[in-house]
């Protein structure tokens, strides 16, 4: 990469940044509150202590986990927009799970626990795995519609067969499941905050994500099928195999992420128990360049977002839909700026414009054959 | 009951929830037909809903309070518009991935009217919304007259606007430039059609039709306006497309199968026959990945064209 190129990127990546920040102040002024300060809470409310600092980093571990998932995916060309789906299930699976088995030993219990999560996850997001690959389905349509199933299942289950028998003798009637034995639980890092060893979990996943997709040949492949289906058939890939491949592994992390919110944090299936986090973890997976090195800063970076989000609902009275419009609007700046980043044509426009104004800045055209 | 009344209560109920739909998928058709996949659709429809109540529930207590629904409309037709253009920047004039750029603005859609709405109104508020007009005469034939005309204005005008995209897009030359733009955008090119301009044309008018969509939602089928109002509609529309062939007569099929099998599911709660709530909700749901899995073999109809943008200054 040349040092145009760097420059290009960087004013690509500048402006976009700016024009989305700008639009997001547009609507918080909008609604009467004042987009510096609104800012300044999001990101460095969560930073200001250390329990918050352990907050970002629970918040960054189902993110994380997601995204990796989506990354999978999306790298093997099929758009998985169903983690929160995907999640719900693992959560159900999961707490059923350990719920089924509450006296077994810590060694087979937890990751018994982590692994049926990563399955029902794997198995919802393969359905549409395999609806794209055998019968054509639009993935895009199918898991969106798979996460409403998704999401009335879970409901179902939660208020009929896996309620709280203590809810129902109390009367309180609160939609959640029975709290897990304690040896299905993650155990915490830091004692006194939540953050718990599904940080690591999330680290090692990223890892192994980045070993699968660059240092295997079946990563390659996945890849191969995502960059030019038609060259990979060529190629002899069979494409329609790793798509559904793909879908498993994206849902088995999205599945996961349920399980691990479950036995790290709320260590029961309770209502609402994902709040968005598969959509999230789109956003996250894309600002993260569809790298695991990208992501694991990115879920960091959302995390700050997603509590500062919750801090500005209570302290500025911005309502928390506010996350949804950011998220939507960063996700419409970065396919827009990656459109400008590919171009070399406008590239090249880009530094005759610039030489307009400083005739020594660089010569034009030359980042056309970088 | 005797069968034909029930068979009469489900249908009444089914004209009107079909409307929603029915807009919202002949508009996404034209995005289609010209080669743009607009998934986000959903939020357009999220923000149509928002302005479509809030506008005359504003104008309440004004003396202007009698054109409150028309301006409503109005407002959700051009916000519509609007989010139609943004997209078309995205998509057409950058050149994005479509289906992300879709779910970004249904994010955007999503997340703007929820917030908006916490803000300007914050709890469960209803408005009067649209009467339904009796059309005299018509309305008094047996099983027919309430069934079909006994309806809001804007049913009316969803049911004739199926023939009117039908007239516009296969008997008027720019309903042939959309579709040329969607089949082959590179001929089109050549004989002088600015591909680009008909994309963002097709693209507000989908927009506006489905701001409409989102306003008939909040007006006339609620009467009031919630978060999960549109309940994925949008994506049901998308779907409905698919299903209808990319025809507007197809796509009224379609919008009324959805809306049977929906009043259908409503009535056989009022009948008393019980199931769980959760999946009756499913339903919709679960038909559209069936519907979609049983429309593949119409793909080689839809326009070849359909999500791939076009760059003049490609080789090939």
């Amino acid at each position: 990469m040349n040092r145009n190129k760097l420059l290009y990127s960087g004013a690509i990546i500048l402006a976009v940044t700016l024009i989305a920040a700008l639009l997001v102040a547009l609507v918080l002024f909008s609604i009467g509150a004042s987009p510096l300060a609104t800012y300044k809470t999001i990101l460095t409310g969560p930073l200001s202590d250390l329990f918050g600092v352990t907050e970002v980093l629970v918040r960054s571990v189902p993110l994380m986990l997601v995204a990796l998932g989506i990354a999978i995916s999306f790298r093997s060309g099929i758009l998985n927009i169903g983690a929160e789906g995907q999640i719900q299930m693992g959560v159900i699976a999961s707490t059923a799970m350990a719920l089924a088995m509450p006296h077994a030993p810590k060694a087979i219990l937890l990751p018994a626990t982590l692994m049926a999560g990563a399955l029902a996850g794997a198995l919802w997001g393969g359905v549409a795995g395999w609806l794209k690959a055998k019968l054509q389905v639009n993935e895009i349509l199918s898991t969106v519609m798979l996460n409403y199933i998704a999401a009335q299942v879970y409901t179902f289950l939660l208020r009929g067969p896996m309620l709280d028998p203590n809810e129902l003798e109390t009367g309180s009637g609160t939609p959640q499941s029975m709290r897990l034995p304690e040896l299905a639980f993650l155990d915490t890092i830091i004692p006194g905050t939540r953050i718990h060893m599904g940080f690591i979990v999330a680290l090692v996943a990223a890892l192994l994500v980045w070993m699968l997709l660059w240092k295997t040949t079946l990563g390659y492949r996945m890849r191969t099928a995502g960059a030019g289906a038609k060259a990979a058939r060529y190629a002899g890939v069979p494409v329609e195999r790793y798509l559904i491949v793909a879908m498993l592994m994206a849902g088995g992390f999205a599945g996961l992420a349920g399980a691990v919110e479950v036995s790290g944090v709320h260590h029961r299936a309770i209502e609402g128990i994902s709040s968005g986090y598969g959509f999230a973890g789109i956003v996250v997976a894309l600002f993260g360049m569809l790298h695991p090195g990208g992501i694991i800063p990115s879920s960091i970076f959302f995390g700050i977002l997603l509590i500062g989000a919750d801090m500005t609902q209570r302290s500025a009275s911005v309502p928390a839909n506010m996350v949804l419009v950011l998220q939507g609007v960063i996700i419409l700046s970065i396919v827009s700026a990656q459109s400008f980043l590919r171009n070399p044509y406008a590239q090249e426009r880009f530094f005759r414009w610039f030489a307009r104004f400083s005739p020594s800045a660089s010569k034009p055209g030359k980042g056309v054959q970088s | 009951m005797s069968a034909g009344l029930m068979l009469y209560n489900v249908l009444c109920l089914a004209v009107p929830f079909s409307v929603a739909l029915l807009l919202a998928a002949l508009g996404e058709n034209f995005n289609q037909r010209a080669g743009v996949f607009n998934l986000g659709c959903d939020g357009i429809m999220c923000m149509g809903a928002f302005l479509g109540f809030m506008v005359p529930f504003a104008m309440k207590a004004t003396p202007w309070a009698a054109y409150g629904n028309f301006l409503g409309l109005g407002a959700a037709m051009a916000v519509g518009a609007a989010m139609g253009i943004v997209f078309a920047l995205v998509t057409v004039t950058f050149r994005a991935s479509q289906g992300i750029a879709g779910i970004g603005l249904q994010m955007l859609g999503w997340g703007l009217a929820g917030t908006l709405f916490r803000h300007f109104v914050g709890g469960v508020t209803g408005v009067e919304g649209m009467a339904a007009i009796a059309i005299p005469g018509l309305s008094k034939i047996p099983f027919l007259g309430g069934v079909l005309f006994n309806h809001n204005a804007l049913t009316y005008t969803a049911l004739l606007l199926v023939p009117a995209c039908w007239f516009l897009l296969y008997k008027t030359p720019w309903g042939l430039k959309v579709r040329a733009v969607g089949t082959h955008p590179r001929a089109a090119d050549t004989m002088g059609i600015r591909v680009d301009l008909i994309r963002y044309q097709a693209l507000m008018l989908g927009g506006a039709m489905a701001g409409l969509a989102g306003a008939y939602l909040s007006l006339c089928q609620a009467k009031m306006f919630s978060d999960d109002l549109v309940a994925g509609r949008g994506f049901i529309a998308v779907a409905l497309v698919y299903f209808g062939r990319w025809s507007p007569l197809g796509i009224l099929g379609g919008a009324l199968l959805f809306s049977i099998a929906q009043s259908f599911q409503l009535s056989m709660q009022v009948w008393g026959i019980k199931f769980p709530y959760e999946f009756a909700v499913m339903l919709p749901y679960v038909l559209v990945i069936v519907v979609l899995a049983l429309a593949r073999k119409a793909r080689q109809l839809g326009p070849t064209d359909l999500g791939k943008p076009y760059n003049r200054e490609m080789r090939f």
